[in-house]
């Protein structure tokens, strides 16, 4: 038997069966004996002075065991830790205020924490919420970005001169030099809003304290299990080991749940702890709407510097971020956006400032795409109109300025969110344009179809956008890969799952290096108990991060595999081949041994073993790349737009994508096709509206549009593979991906349909709707 | 506290329980089944969605005393246990689901349509899906698990 080629196929994924029978497990599925659960009494102003907080009538309703307010918190009453310290940019300022378990004595935005009840029932504790009384003198809200830096604006944080949180510059050249030198300087305001993440599951946390072991067990929905287990030990005074975080079956993160210590991810252990009774708390999702972190409110002021040829000689972006109420994940957002602007195009200048700002809104922290689209955003719109002053072809414009393929690695001189200078470590983009434009018959469509389809008096248009994405950050991630005797691999890593396919990508990896089948493979994931070293599934780190570290930890095995094979066999390492779950000497089919078998020689219960030998056919490896590494891509639209209701519908979507080496296309196609969904409803369906008190006021799918099966296109796609040179695998991110040039693409695409009819019409803004579409088509006429 | 009494995937089942308990909070805590999941609890997303002698329902918008006297049926009594419903089998092969949280809504949702309506072409089945949310595939590969178990002839990449 050879061996057989796992990564880079297309195999069906382990954890199926259990999803699709309701049997596995979610957080809000841990039912334990005598089991409390808990509502919270969250704040309904978004800002305002916290008096009093009366919560005697709810302590005595039958069935409350107990209420807990800032004041009952005692010594574990803290803020929350910076969980991502900025880079060291020159010249940064950065504030750090960061959200507490409860409010005390000021509330700063809707749903914020007053009081947490733990009763017998969800039904009983949300009861005993009505009985509490909160004494509160309501603020000014500071909800526009631009009002809030206003002098004698409200201050969300009053210790604080004002409300920057953060403020930073990173140059690249010398843009001033640069825009003297210019042909044309285009200038335009662009706005991207907030959205929401929209999990299909919401938040929850359960845990269980065990006083003769004296071990607290936590099942949370989070995305950094790891790091949650290490502080919560820290905050309880327990030994790390003495804590066990389990991010069972997650459904969905996308951000959010990379947040950590959230204020009910804190106080839930807490109680359990002080009760003696295991407590489960379960977000609904109109707490979601206000107490899940959220992203996008940017304001930037661009301006382009291009040459009689359409190549750009500089940017410079001034920016303001909303960063919410608090700001524990650092600067993490803007500065993806900042990075992400200079795209896969040639930048010689750039100069890039940007002012966060405290708001009396929900914390921001990343969003899938994390910022990435507000900087696809301004270039992508920026380019379009320098092409549309030079009367250059849009796809042409573009490849003006595409990096070409020798001017790997491009060091692009500013800082990225990993603090490591954002590197592009591989890359080929013109052949993605060429395939992207092929696949949608870009000529074609602008020769031919438009013009025909004009002529019967439809708006149809087409875009054509490129991007990049730094994925695969540091700091590391581990794995341990055993052979048990039973011939079943085990792997366990710390990087929890949230629907990426990691089961069954993880054990692709350690199948293809021992051998194996896929489904022999059994990954455990995402519980303290079974490995303890690593940070979480953020930045679409999975599969380039802990996929590496199942390659080495599995590298290992099988050294161990071939010295005790090439032992027992009598046969030199050179000739032995692991295939279909065997050792075997090339050539002599009468020799070979099982590597269930081997693991038992490998750990005899009597006899001795060769001196220095370990026991087991087991590693544990670690893997830290340098800085991450960038993935690419070029998506491609046709819309057809109609001017009378503003409605636009899709009709074709394309994906060329660039992720390195693919380990299953499979699941890399359904990471694109989801981005691709949550990207469009970023554009046309999905804006958190918070009126000018802070309220939010569309906090149900009622109101806050998720795109449907009717809303989404088909998408097509193609892959195309420049290995990353930083990993063993060559694997680059892909989670984000589809989400993060929609935006662009979609305003590209609907200016372009209308364009015609509407000449003067610039779409500068998302989240669009139809009714804002309508509008921006009125005042265009 | 009311007594009801109804059949749960086959089993007939007697409880006494507060008029206010919403049917998919029954399910979930009162039985166990906890593979009827709860997304938002007003009716949009159809992570509940259970069937109601037959016919799809979404069961954070019904009190359990409405299914007195009624037959539910959850994700949990689709297969038999040992093999996969052909449904269930084809969001395997076509890859129709990612972190799996409405899956088994959307396998409710999608049970008695296809009884139904046995060979619906693409507009149908997106119309037949559009009450349920999914933040992760984009539904396209949903898309083609249901044209896979209608006819066998699709693949994911269609």
């Amino acid at each position: 038997m050879e061996p057989r080629r796992q990564i880079g196929e297309r195999v069906r994924r382990n954890e199926d069966a259990r999803l699709l029978t309701g049997r596995a497990l979610f957080v809000d599925d841990v039912r334990l004996e005598g089991m409390l659960h808990v509502a919270f009494l969250r704040s309904q102003h978004a800002h305002a002075r916290l008096v009093r907080v009366d919560a005697t009538a709810a302590r005595g309703r039958p069935g409350v065991v107990a209420v807990y307010t800032a004041a009952d918190l005692g010594d574990y009453w803290r803020p929350g830790p910076l969980l991502v310290p900025p880079p060291p940019i020159a010249g940064l300022v950065f504030n750090a205020c960061t959200q507490v378990p409860l409010a005390r004595d000021k509330l700063r935005h809707v749903g914020e924490p007053i009081a947490m009840v733990v009763a017998e029932s969800r039904y009983l504790a949300e009861d005993a919420l009505d009985d509490i009384t909160v004494d509160a003198e309501p603020l000014p809200a500071v909800v526009d970005l631009e009002n809030a830096l206003r002098e004698g604006a409200p201050r969300v944080h009053e210790h604080l001169p004002s409300n920057v949180a953060a403020h930073a510059i990173q140059r690249k050249g010398d843009y001033a030099e640069a825009k003297r030198r210019a042909h044309r300087v285009i200038q335009r305001r662009f706005r991207y809003d907030r959205g929401a993440s929209a999990a299909i599951e919401n938040r929850a946390v359960a845990a269980q304290w065990d006083p003769r072991a004296e071990e607290l067990t936590v099942w949370d929905t989070t995305q950094a299990p790891i790091p949650i287990r290490n502080g919560l030990a820290q905050l309880l005074g327990l030994l790390q080991s003495q804590v066990r975080v389990v991010a069972p079956f997650v459904g969905g993160g996308f951000g959010p749940k990379i947040m950590m210590y959230y204020p009910e991810e804190v106080l839930v252990p807490w109680a359990t702890m002080r009760l003696g009774r295991p407590v489960k708390w379960t977000e609904d999702r109109q707490e979601n709407f206000f107490a899940t972190t959220q992203e996008r409110g940017q304001i930037h002021d661009a301006e382009i510097a291009v040459d009689r040829d359409g190549k750009v000689l500089g940017v410079r972006d001034v920016f303001l971020h909303d960063t919410g109420a608090y700001d524990p994940y650092g600067l993490t957002v803007p500065i993806n956006s900042q990075c992400t602007l200079l795209g896969p195009y040639e930048i010689p200048n750039y100069e890039s400032e940007f002012t966060a700002i405290f708001t009396n809104k929900t914390i921001v922290t990343p969003v899938r795409g994390a910022g990435r689209q507000h900087g696809v955003f301004v270039i992508e719109r920026l380019l379009d109109f320098a092409a549309k002053e030079l009367e250059i072809d849009r796809a042409e414009i573009r490849r003006r300025n595409l990096l070409r393929r020798d001017q790997f690695p491009v060091n692009n001189e500013i800082l990225f969110q990993d603090s490591a200078p954002l590197t592009y470590d591989s890359g080929d983009y013109e052949p993605a344009l060429d395939q992207a434009l092929e696949l949608i018959d870009y000529r074609r469509f602008i020769r031919e179809e438009q013009p025909r389809l004009r002529a019967a008096g439809r708006c149809v248009g087409i875009g054509i956008v490129c991007y990049v994405e730094g994925t695969g950050i540091g700091p590391y991630e581990g794995a341990r890969v055993t052979v048990e005797p039973g011939g079943l691999v085990r792997l366990a890593t710390g990087v929890g799952t949230q629907g990426q396919g990691h089961f069954t990508s993880f054990a692709q990896i350690v199948a293809e290096v021992l051998g194996v089948d896929v489904a022999d493979v059994r990954v455990i994931t995402g519980d303290t108990r079974e490995f303890a070293w690593g940070t979480g599934t953020f930045a679409s780190r999975g599969a380039v991060v802990a996929g590496s570290a199942c390659h080495a930890a599995a590298t290992r095995v099988r050294e161990k595999i071939l010295d005790l094979a090439s032992h027992e066999l009598k046969a030199p390492k050179e000739d032995l081949v692991l295939a279909g779950g065997k050792v075997q000497v090339r050539g002599d089919p009468a020799r070979g041994i099982a590597l269930g078998a081997l693991a038992l020689k490998a750990n005899p219960l009597r006899g001795a073993v060769r001196p220095g030998t370990e026991p087991g056919l087991e590693a544990t490896a670690y893997f830290g790349p340098d800085r991450g590494s960038t993935a690419s891509g070029v998506h491609a639209m046709i819309v057809d737009v109609d001017p009378e209701t503003a409605q636009v519908e899709i009709k074709r979507y394309v994906v060329v994508h660039d992720c390195g080496r693919v380990i299953n296309p499979m699941i890399v196609d359904g990471q694109i096709h989801g981005g691709v969904a949550h990207g469009i409803g970023n554009a046309f369906y999905e804006q958190l509206v918070y009126d000018e008190e802070g309220q939010l006021l569309n906090a149900s799918f009622m109101d806050y549009l998720l795109p449907t099966a009717t809303d989404v296109p088909h998408v097509e796609t193609a892959h195309r593979e420049t290995p990353s040179p930083l990993n063993p695998i060559g694997a680059k991110g892909v989670g984000e991906a589809g989400a993060i040039p929609t935006g662009a693409l979609f305003a590209q695409a609907v200016e372009d349909a209308l364009g015609n009819r509407n000449g003067k019409l610039e779409i500068c803004e998302i989240p669009l709707s139809p009714n804002r579409l309508f509008e921006l088509i009125e005042q265009a006429r | 506290m009311t007594a009801i009494e109804l059949t749960v995937n086959g089993d007939a089942v007697r409880r006494s329980i507060e008029p206010r308990l919403l049917l998919s909070d029954f399910l979930r805590n009162d039985l166990g089944l906890t593979g009827t999941h709860v997304g938002c609890e007003h009716g949009v997303c159809g992570a509940c969605t259970v069937l109601l002698d037959g016919e799809a329902v979404r069961s954070c918008l019904m009190f359990a005393v409405q299914a007195d006297g009624h037959g539910v049926t959850t994700v949990e009594g689709l297969s038999d246990g040992v093999a996969l419903h052909p449904l269930q089998a084809a969001f395997h092969e076509a890859h129709g689901l990612q972190c799996g949280f409405c899956t088994p809504g959307i396998l409710m949702t999608l049970v008695p349509f296809l009884q139904d309506h046995p060979h619906p072409d693409e507009r149908e089945i997106r119309e037949a899906l559009s009450g349920n949310l999914c933040r992760c595939t984009g539904y396209q590969n949903i898309v083609a698990a249901v044209r896979l178990a209608c006819d066998g002839a699709s693949t994911a990449d269609r």
